[in-house]
């Protein structure tokens, strides 16, 4: 009797079954982010422990090209002639040698060290070869009674062997790219552009997102179309917009200039994206114009959901409007406002396209995203563009753990 | 502050600010339509500002008055040549006669609707606050507009200009109509020397079918973290949130190398295999809040009827959910028809480009920026129309689309 007096412990058939349908449900998401998120990522610090160039991404090889020399109609005595190289100037070759057959009508004199003849097939080997080996072969050749100049030793192609090690994925590690990056003075001007755009350009599209959601905050004719029209920076492509502004500012035939000019505002062209620390003022001005209308949407849902009634009843108190704003908008936009910024921050901080289009990382405008790209593809050093973004990765975690442990509570993420 | 608040005190003071602003618009606009330069003067409008607000302030006049005389006023100070815009070396008086029109019309209208309240004495802190209210918000139309709307002006209107127009005056973005068909030169030279037809069709595709399988990963899986229960939900909530803030560049770099080995780079179906893997977890976020809304009971009812799980999905949850997966799909089309990054790495083969990519080639020196312009048109027209046309859903996928709003 007793077993029936306690409930029912660990899990029924009804939960595993449920658990089972909702891993089920989740699996082929789940494999496809592993797939193209989590295996980069842990390939990212492989990547940024190994000496890796660009050019190193295209494995060596061994290239042949044969021909036959001075031969021409039967008695003729020439050669037969083998050029090989490594295609790759630095690195090596292992087991290289390559066979080929013999075209019928030709009689091979003395054979050079490297090669053998069995029956009719010619196999030559070299064994290790380094970066930038060349070698030619000439094998003297007479040319017998069935020779016919129509066949050539092209015919039949030479088979190659050679194995290469990718440093991809051999042995060898280094901390190079790491010491490399953090080294260089440049480190700390990195860091200071990322940092600079970060905190600027997110307080400021916030700031701006705030003042436009108050301006918006109140029905009257036209007012969706205003909304769409706020929203534009953000919802057109990047790469349109940033070339609109890169023509507009433009030193030599940019209107901007031309209006500073003749309003007599400047005295000369200005090269907004050029000049530091200009440069980096405008790709942070930049970014708060194109993220403002974010901002603005979120504070302008949240805004519309405070009570009316609070600032009937501020009213008949007294109140006058910026008080209501101090005492009865901020307070309840302080929430949304927090976890605005910090995922803003985060975003920001991630960004890449926008600098890369508007400067290219020039002119003190290099962020730590910009610099993945400029080592790994400008200087072609992939290790150290690995080393960068597993810094970026680090700081990631930083920020979302200051995200969770922070905000989620709050706002039940 | 009490000083700020006496009645003249305040409307010469917020009269300054509509001159100042309204000089500094209406010169820029001026110039940006007619081409020709206008100085606004920030004296000049501090002074004649501050003076006329407090004087409307005195003379109390119907609006249409005040703005006769404020027009008269104007046309008498562009005879002298001072006032709050000065010509510059070549404005002609067409020009400068429409900038004094817009400027003294608008001034005496904003300042009379900004200052209504304000008495000769001293007025009170909400009164006070209003009228500056009234300022700031005017202010904040034009500052927002103009912001917004310049740089897409500049695009539009580059677009339809040669080099030799653009260099000779670039201030000037009137069309000129009587170039006929050679107007949309560029245009037609992007589709018939480009490809560009091949670009949108490209970028086309690839955001659709992006849409199509995000979609097909993200229903169940947003369904399965709001509605089942089993161990590691909330992990795999925050797991996606985090994922969904690991900046593409630290991806490009590994999935560069992994598609250069693969030989997948320059191949329509290695961007496939990726553009989903990027807005799966924000379609999956966006989701999974919009199914926590709809009430469980009609759910449950479905249950109890013999539905199966996979069936009260497909005929209850996702019917009830049709306006969040028009928002979702908005916003992962969105985002696939803008990106930028993976399409530059991965694409070299102009065969294979999307818009983006085809506007990133145009970026050369070799090729007029006329067509960079053209090019910026293209991509940006469709997505615009788009979002226009399916605002309410957007604004909504938009909210949804990175924190609970």
């Amino acid at each position: 009797m007793s077993d029936i007096s306690t409930p029912p412990t660990g899990r029924g058939a009804l939960a595993k079954g449920e658990a089972r349908l909702a891993w089920g449900l989740l699996f082929p998401t789940i494999t496809i982010v592993a797939a193209v998120v989590v295996l980069p990522l842990l390939a990212i610090f492989w990547i940024s422990v190994k000496p890796v160039q660009l050019s190193d991404l295209r494995a060596p090889e061994l290239v042949l090209r044969e021909d036959l020399r001075r031969m021409n109609v039967a008695g003729d005595e020439g050669s037969w002639r083998f050029r090989l190289r490594n295609s790759s100037p630095d690195r090596q070759l292992r087991g290289v040698s390559f066979t080929d057959v013999v075209p019928p009508g030709i009689v091979l004199g003395d054979l050079p060290e490297a090669c053998a003849l069995d029956a009719s097939v010619l196999t030559c080997t070299f064994g290790d070869v380094d970066g930038g080996w060349r070698e030619t072969l000439e094998i003297p050749a007479t040319a017998a009674a069935d020779f016919d100049p129509e066949v050539s030793v092209r015919d039949t192609a030479p088979d190659t062997t050679a194995r290469s090690s990718s440093v991809l994925t051999d042995g060898t590690f280094t901390l190079a790219n790491f010491s490399r990056i953090f080294d260089a003075g440049e480190f700390w001007d990195v860091l200071y552009a990322t940092l600079f755009y970060t905190i600027v350009g997110t307080v400021g599209a916030i700031v701006m997102g705030l003042f436009a959601a108050l301006l918006l905050d109140k029905s009257f004719r036209g007012q969706g179309i205003l909304r769409g029209l706020y929203l534009f920076p953000y919802v057109a492509p990047v790469i349109a917009v940033a070339f609109a502004w890169i023509i507009l500012f433009d030193p030599f035939s940019g209107s901007a200039n031309a209006l500073l000019l003749r309003m007599g505002v400047a005295g000369e062209a200005i090269n907004f994206f050029g000049e530091r620390p200009l440069a980096l003022i405008m790709v942070t001005v930049f970014e708060i114009w194109r993220y403002f209308p974010l901002s603005f949407l979120f504070i302008l849902a949240r805004m519309q959901s405070i009570p009316q009634d609070m600032y009937e009843a501020a009213d008949i108190d007294g109140a006058s409007p910026f008080q209501q704003f101090a005492w009865i908008s901020l307070p309840q936009l302080l929430g949304i406002l927090s976890v605005l910024f910090l995922l803003r921050f985060i975003w920001t901080f991630n960004k890449f396209d926008d600098i890369f289009l508007l400067t290219g990382g020039n002119a003190g405008t290099r962020t730590l995203t910009v610099n993945v790209y400029e080592q790994a593809f400008a200087i072609s050093n992939i290790g150290a563009g690995a080393a960068v973004a597993v810094v970026i990765f680090a700081c990631l975690l930083g920020f979302s753990f200051f995200f969770f442990r922070y905000i989620s509570q709050e706002e039940g993420l | 502050m009490s000083f700020l608040r006496n009645g003249p005190v305040a409307a010469a003071m917020l009269g300054a600010a509509w001159m100042v602003t309204l000089a500094i618009t209406v010169a820029v606009g001026v110039a940006f339509v007619t081409g020709e330069a206008l100085r606004p003067s920030v004296l000049w409008s501090l002074l004649l500002g501050a003076m006329l607000g407090a004087g409307l302030l005195f003379v109390r006049l119907p609006v249409a008055v005040a703005v006769a005389v404020a027009v008269v006023i104007g046309a008498v100070l562009m005879v002298i040549g001072i006032g709050p815009i000065l010509a510059g070396d070549d404005a002609g008086i067409a020009a400068q006669a429409l900038a004094a029109l817009f400027l003294w019309a608008g001034f005496a209208i904003a300042v009379l609707k900004t200052n209504d309240g304000l008495a000769q004495g001293s007025a009170d802190r909400y009164t006070f606050e209003t009228s500056c209210i009234r300022f700031l918000t005017g202010f904040g139309y034009i500052f927002f507009t103009a912001i917004v709307a310049i740089p897409f002006w500049v695009m539009l209107m580059t677009s339809f200009k040669s080099r030799a127009e653009q260099v000779a005056n670039p201030l000037d973005f009137g069309i000129d109509f009587s170039k006929g068909r050679e107007l949309f030169r560029s245009y037609e030279e992007l589709f018939t020397q480009f490809d560009f037809g091949l670009y949108l069709a490209n970028s086309f595709l690839i955001s659709v079918i992006t849409v199509i399988v995000t979609l097909l990963f993200a229903i169940p899986g947003a369904y399965a973290v709001a509605r089942l229960r089993f161990s590691g939900q909330a992990a795999f909530s925050r797991g996606i949130l985090l994922i969904y803030m690991v900046p593409m560049i630290v991806l490009a770099l590994p999935i560069y190398i992994a598609f250069s080995v693969t030989g997948l780079r320059n191949s329509i179906f290695g961007i496939l295999l990726i553009y989903p893997v990027t807005t799966i977890p924000v379609a999956l976020y966006m989701l999974q809040g919009y199914f926590r809304g709809l009430p469980a009971e009609v759910e449950e009812a479905g249950l109890m009827d013999g539905l199966s799980r996979l069936k009260v999905i497909w005929k209850i949850t996702l019917p009830l959910s049709l306006p969040a997966l028009a928002s979702v799909s908005l916003y992962v089309f969105m985002i696939a028809w803008n990106e930028f990054l993976l399409a530059f790495m991965l694409l070299d083969d102009p065969s294979k480009f999307t818009l983006t990519r085809g506007i990133a080639a145009l970026n050369s020196s070799e090729i007029p920026r006329q067509h960079l312009m053209a090019g910026s048109v293209i991509a940006t027209v469709p997505i615009m129309a788009l979002f226009l046309g399916l605002e309410r859903f957007m604004t909504k996928g938009l909210t949804a689309g990175s924190v609970k709003g």
